[in-house]
């Protein structure tokens, strides 16, 4: 949480003014009573009627001076509370947007989401309120106690031993309290993976008639948060009666000491009533920082797990900032008996890889369900990092480039035909920035989407809605398609993004994009074997190992696993 | 965000949400009685302490008078006082917990219900991030500030109230002024609060906005790194960021403008009360001790207009909140079934679609005069290029969307006139977009039977080719998944999709190009299970891949909404139509 407030650096003027100002505030609120003593102690025993009212305006003018002062710190808070809360979410976003596809999978969208939105939300709360109140409350409790110790040092005693004790019970409430709301937290987050799972898998719940269960669980998740939320609400709860009893408990010792500093003649009546007066001004701005505290609370706790976010390095470096020199060779893509495994995994999910894809050669790529397929086309644009070996592009190892000049060269087609809300040219100018509307019609032609496009009525200009939903899976991937060839790759990848593509649009498709230009360098994953029959080389991988490679008549005469493939789709006899 | 309507809210809107959130908290009246009756408890002992205080004070007169008897007495009652007025409190302060958080889980648990029963046309064409943003988000919000509410608001009335009389039986005439004064602090308090709803209101606004940003740059990560996106996802974060710091900055100061505010009237007052007392004590008709006595009760008084100011306005952030989830609460559900719908039992398997006409949109058109008649035990296969409708086929079969006109009958019977429910426990379906729980392997694949047996499990696993890697899995059947089926490869999370439907096995499928992304080698596998499995129940398939429908019964060729060609694979093939060059296309390069 400490780490999170140099995003307060920013605002250091708004944040040293705020409690600034506030301190006025209360300062000009301390006179009213001295004015009044003076209307009582010299305008009544004179009777002098224009002394009170003169007395009275001042009273006014104290009470505009402190508005004016109480809205500046107010504004200034604000300011540096929402601000901070802008730049915390600005710089979270930015360093989610650095994390490697490892951390993503190990962290999960849905934790993501708590942190960057209602976690900042409580955070911002925290930062205001403390900035509204961390001065001006100890300012009148250690006031009001110096106060005391100048009437009378063995009667404010009492003071020295009531306010240290008051302190450590508060801090206590807060050190038991900060774990809980964690689970609160975390018990939040469950029930927000709950909501965003029945809205993603609404047709496979409604299909097999889950929702009562769903809703059964929903509710079992709901009385969870429900019991740690009372749980935590019962020890909160504590803090305002205890902090009465204590305050009173002084006070009655007060008047006992008060007696017989009175009886001996030592003080008099009126020092007791001012030691009282104190005693409950303390009490008034102690319960006003006991709401802070359980804000402040909410909002370190909430601070924590931001700053978990944050601590959470990408694992994975950049390998420099500016762009490396490359030698234009033919070896575009070379795979030096590369090994890979997952983070925390145990086997390794490729090993011994090894080839070369020379310029403008198409690599066929195909193999079983979990053979290793994406994740081979997954290093070359450094989406995880190799365990063993090393992957160059353009005879430069990937990890020595910057993320932009080696993903640059690349056009991504993945697996999953993710759309954007937009429309369908901006979707497209993913791909290429400046891309222009012939350029965009050039690369839907080529992914052969340009048929279903025009046939929109607002053409380049349709709407997309979320996540692409008003199209069809085949209109999706080759929107996907065409956004990655919009950009003229060196390097195309297609991770079995045909697959809700029928034969002949399949077959279009790849006839089109060798059309294009002859040096871009193809990768064609995939599990049917017409897809990648004609390609240069087909690496058939089998359980993450390399079972062959070769073209496909070299495959069909010594490749077993490939002609067990092949033979399945197209039976000998056909 | 888009599609809400930004309207300023005007004073009925407001009304009617607080009217629906008092109708949640009527249901604990028991815990809300409680709650006052301890509010009342703490105040008038509140108030009753400083007069003990003052007795105690009236017995230390000087030196050498002091009665320690009659201190030592009223320093008992003190104590008992100040002991019961801490018990209340807490009990007060329990009370409110309970309310508030109770409430709020009802109120979640009842938009969890509705997400469960929209039609699914609402959450196809609304943001998922906006949608979470207010069951979560806004909830909490409301929360807070309910909580707030009830802690606050109770005592600060009864504060004002009990302070009221006291000063009334002091002197009425001064009480007067107070009285006369104070609609001015409600005036002001009523104004900044109005002017903070709508802005409040606009935060919320541009919050939802933000959240649907993040989720889908978040959420779709792994793209946005594919094409070096990073920049421009940061460039429009921080265009909306922007938007929310300024929204922002406006709800958080005028909201705290209140305090401030009403704190200057109250300063009014106090003087008010000094200069007509002033004036009351020279002509003789107060003492001195009175006023001073006055000033602290006015002081008293004034304290907790503040308060009550502040909860206004957190009440009214959390009533912004609360509209929007009640938005979401009260939008139409699906039409429910028929009150005459009856239960389908076991479908014999005859599907028919009597000249069915629908569309997404009503002035685009998709799906025009389909007939089709499938008898039991039929497989049919769909195919057709794509975005011809085959998917809405599904989403009609299944009753996912109603048809604008025309009939579905299974069985004989119109679907509208069965139970959703019955219907769709006849069919298993098995999508191209691959859906698992959260939870364990096991979970999932008893999704649809929960009381499936082991023995049960492992042979739909066995029977669909999942067994094999699922029992390489670290914890085998016992592994979690993540979300989104976490470490899981598309064709692996497809196979567990499959053996969810393997185990129920219900008299109709639909299978939705669900192989595609499984390996040949698997595929072959699969398809044989299939084939045994679909024995004798009428199935139907959406698939690209040839081999997978040639051995259909009836193969539909659809193409703009229209099935062009219907036959089995020879005879589509010596028709030499559409289908034929459909097939033949496969060969060519």
């Amino acid at each position: 949480m400490t780490k999170l407030l140099r995003y307060l650096k920013d605002y250091r003027k708004e944040s040293i003014l705020s409690p600034l100002f506030k301190l006025l505030e209360a300062s000009f609120e301390l006179f009213v009573p001295l004015v009044m003593a003076k209307i009582i102690d010299v305008g009544i025993p004179n009777q002098d009627v224009s002394y009170i009212v003169k007395m009275c305006l001042l009273m006014v003018l104290l009470g505009v001076v402190g508005l004016v002062c109480s809205l500046t710190a107010q504004y200034y808070a604000a300011k540096a509370a929402v601000g901070f809360a802008a730049s915390v979410r600005r710089d979270l976003f930015g360093h989610i947007q650095r994390f490697s596809y490892s951390e993503l999978d190990t962290i999960g969208t849905s934790t993501l989401m708590t942190r960057m939105t209602s976690d900042i939300n409580q955070v911002q709360n925290g930062v205001n309120m403390f900035l509204r109140l961390f001065m001006r409350s100890p300012f009148i409790v250690f006031g009001a106690m110096v106060m005391a110790f100048t009437i009378d040092v063995q009667s404010a005693s009492v003071f020295a031993v009531t306010i240290p004790v008051l302190l450590i019970v508060v801090f206590a409430v807060l050190l038991i309290s900060i774990p809980l709301y964690k689970k609160v937290q975390s018990r939040l987050d469950r029930v927000l993976m709950m909501t965003r799972e029945n809205l993603v898998g609404a047709r496979v719940i409604r299909a097999f008639n889950k929702e009562e269960d769903e809703i059964s669980q929903y509710e079992n998740a709901g009385n969870e948060l429900k019991g740690v939320q009372l749980f935590v609400g019962r020890i909160s709860a504590l803090l305002n009666p205890v902090t009465y009893v204590m305050i009173n408990v002084a006070i009655v010792a007060l008047i006992w000491v008060g007696g017989i500093r009175v009886n001996l003649g030592s003080i008099s009546q009126g020092d007791v009533v001012a030691l009282i007066n104190y005693m409950s001004q303390i009490l008034i701005e102690l319960v006003k920082l006991a709401n802070l505290i359980i804000t402040l609370t909410k909002a370190i706790a909430c601070g924590n797990r931001i700053q978990g976010i944050f601590d959470t390095k990408s694992g994975m470096a950049e390998g420099s900032r500016e762009p490396v020199q490359v030698q234009r060779t033919n070896k575009v893509v070379e795979f030096d008996h590369v090994g890979f495994a997952y983070q925390g995994a145990q086997e390794e999910s490729l090993s011994g890889i090894h080839f070369t894809a020379l310029r403008g050669q198409t690599i066929g790529i195909i193999g079983g369900t979990g053979a290793g397929k994406s994740s081979l086309v997954n290093l070359i644009a450094r989406f995880y990092d190799a365990t063993s070996g090393r992957v160059l592009v353009d005879g430069v190892d990937v990890k020595d480039y910057p993320f932009h000049q080696l993903r640059g060269k690349i056009g991504m087609v993945p697996q999953k035909a993710v759309l954007f809300q937009g429309t369908i040219a901006e979707n497209l100018r993913w791909g290429k920035r400046d891309a222009t509307e012939a350029e965009m019609y050039r690369a839907l032609e080529t992914a052969q989407a340009r048929d279903f496009v025009e046939a929109k009525e607002k053409g380049l200009q349709t709407e997309v809605q979320q996540g692409g939903k008003n199209f069809s899976g085949g209109q999706k991937q080759r929107l996907t398609i065409a956004r990655a060839v919009i950009r003229n790759p060196e390097i195309l990848i297609l991770d079995d993004s045909a697959s809700a593509l029928d034969y002949a649009t399949d077959a279009r498709l790849r006839k089109a994009i060798r059309r294009m230009d002859p040096d871009i360098t193809v990768f064609l994953v995939s599990q049917r074997a017409a897809t990648i029959q004609y390609a240069d080389q087909i690496i058939v991988l089998d359980d993450g190992e390399m079972a062959g490679l070769g073209t496909h008549q070299e495959l069909l005469e010594h490749c077993e696993v490939y002609q067990e493939i092949y033979y399945s789709q197209f039976p000998k006899e056909a | 965000m888009k599609g809400v309507v930004i309207t300023v809210k005007s004073n009925s809107v407001s009304k009617g949400t607080i009217r629906k959130v008092l109708e949640y908290i009527k249901k604990y009246w028991v815990l809300l009685g409680l709650s006052v009756l301890f509010a009342a408890v703490t105040v008038v002992l509140t108030l009753y302490a400083p007069i003990l205080i003052g007795d105690a004070v009236d017995e230390i007169i000087g030196k050498g008078n002091v009665d320690f008897e009659a201190l030592k007495k009223i320093i008992a009652e003190i104590v008992i006082v100040v002991a019961i007025t801490a018990a209340a409190q807490w009990v007060m302060n329990t009370c409110n917990n309970r309310i508030t958080y109770q409430v709020v889980k009802d109120i979640r648990s009842k938009a969890f219900q509705k997400l469960e029963i929209l039609p699914l046309k609402y959450i196809d064409s609304h943001q998922y991030g906006d949608l979470i943003s207010r069951v979560i988000a806004d909830v909490d919000q409301f929360s807070d500030g309910l909580l707030m509410g009830f802690t606050q608001f109770f005592t600060g009335v009864m504060t004002i109230i009990g302070t009221l009389f006291i000063m009334l039986f002091i002197n009425y005439k001064i009480a007067l002024v107070v009285i006369l004064l104070t609609p001015l602090s409600l005036f002001v308090a009523n104004f900044v609060a109005k002017k903070t709803y709508s802005m409040f209101h606009l935060q919320s606004i541009t919050r939802g906005e933000i959240t649907a940003l993040i989720d889908e740059m978040v959420g779709n990560q792994k793209v946005v790194k594919a094409f070096g996106y990073e920049d421009q996802a940061m460039e429009r974060v921080e265009e909306v960021n922007e938007r929310l710091r300024k929204c922002g900055l406006r709800a958080t100061f005028f909201s705290s403008v209140t305090n401030p505010s009403t704190r200057f009237i109250n300063g009014l007052v106090y003087t008010g009360v000094g200069l007509v007392g002033a004036i009351s004590v020279m002509s003789g008709g107060l003492s001195v001790g009175k006023l001073t006595s006055f000033l602290s009760y006015a002081n008293q008084y004034t304290k907790p207009f503040n308060e009550i100011s502040g909860v206004v306005t957190e009440l009214q952030n959390a009533l912004a909140s609360a509209a929007r989830v009640f938005e979401l609460i009260d939008e139409p559900p699906q039409a429910p079934d028929a009150p005459d719908a009856r239960r389908l039992e076991e479908a014999d398997g005859t599907v028919g679609l009597e000249n069915v006409y629908f569309s997404y949109q009503p002035h685009r058109p998709l799906i025009e005069d389909l007939n089709l008649s499938v008898r039991p035990g039929q497989r049919v296969a769909i195919v057709g290029p794509t975005g011809c409708g085959k998917t809405t086929i599904i989403n009609l079969l299944m009753r996912f969307y109603d048809v604008d006109r025309g009939r579905i009958c299974v069985s004989g019977t119109d679907i509208r006139d069965i139970t959703r429910k019955s219907l769709r426990e006849n069919y298993g379906m098995v999508l191209q977009e691959t859906w698992l729980k959260t939870g364990t392997i096991r979970e999932n694949i008893t999704f649809g039977k929960p009381d499936a047996t082991e023995e049960e499990v492992v042979a739909a696993a066995k029977a669909s080719h999942a067994h094999s890697f699922i029992k390489r899995l670290p914890n085998g059947y016992d592994t979690l998944i993540s979300e989104d089926g976490g470490s899981l490869s598309q064709g692996q999370k497809q196979l567990l999709c499959i053996t969810r439907v393997m185990l129920c096995l219900p008299p109709m499928l639909i299978l939705d190009e669900a192989t595609s992304s499984i390996d040949t080698r698997t595929e072959i596998r699969i398809q044989k299970a299939f084939a045994k499995m679909m024995q004798g129940r009428t199935s139907f398939i959406v698939a690209h891949r040839l081999s997978t429908i040639q051995e259909a019964d009836v193969i539909l060729v659809m193409r703009d909404g229209k099935i062009i060609e219907q036959g089995t694979h020879e005879e589509l093939l010596q028709k030499k139509g559409f289908y034929a060059e459909l097939y033949n296309s496969q060969f060519a390069v």
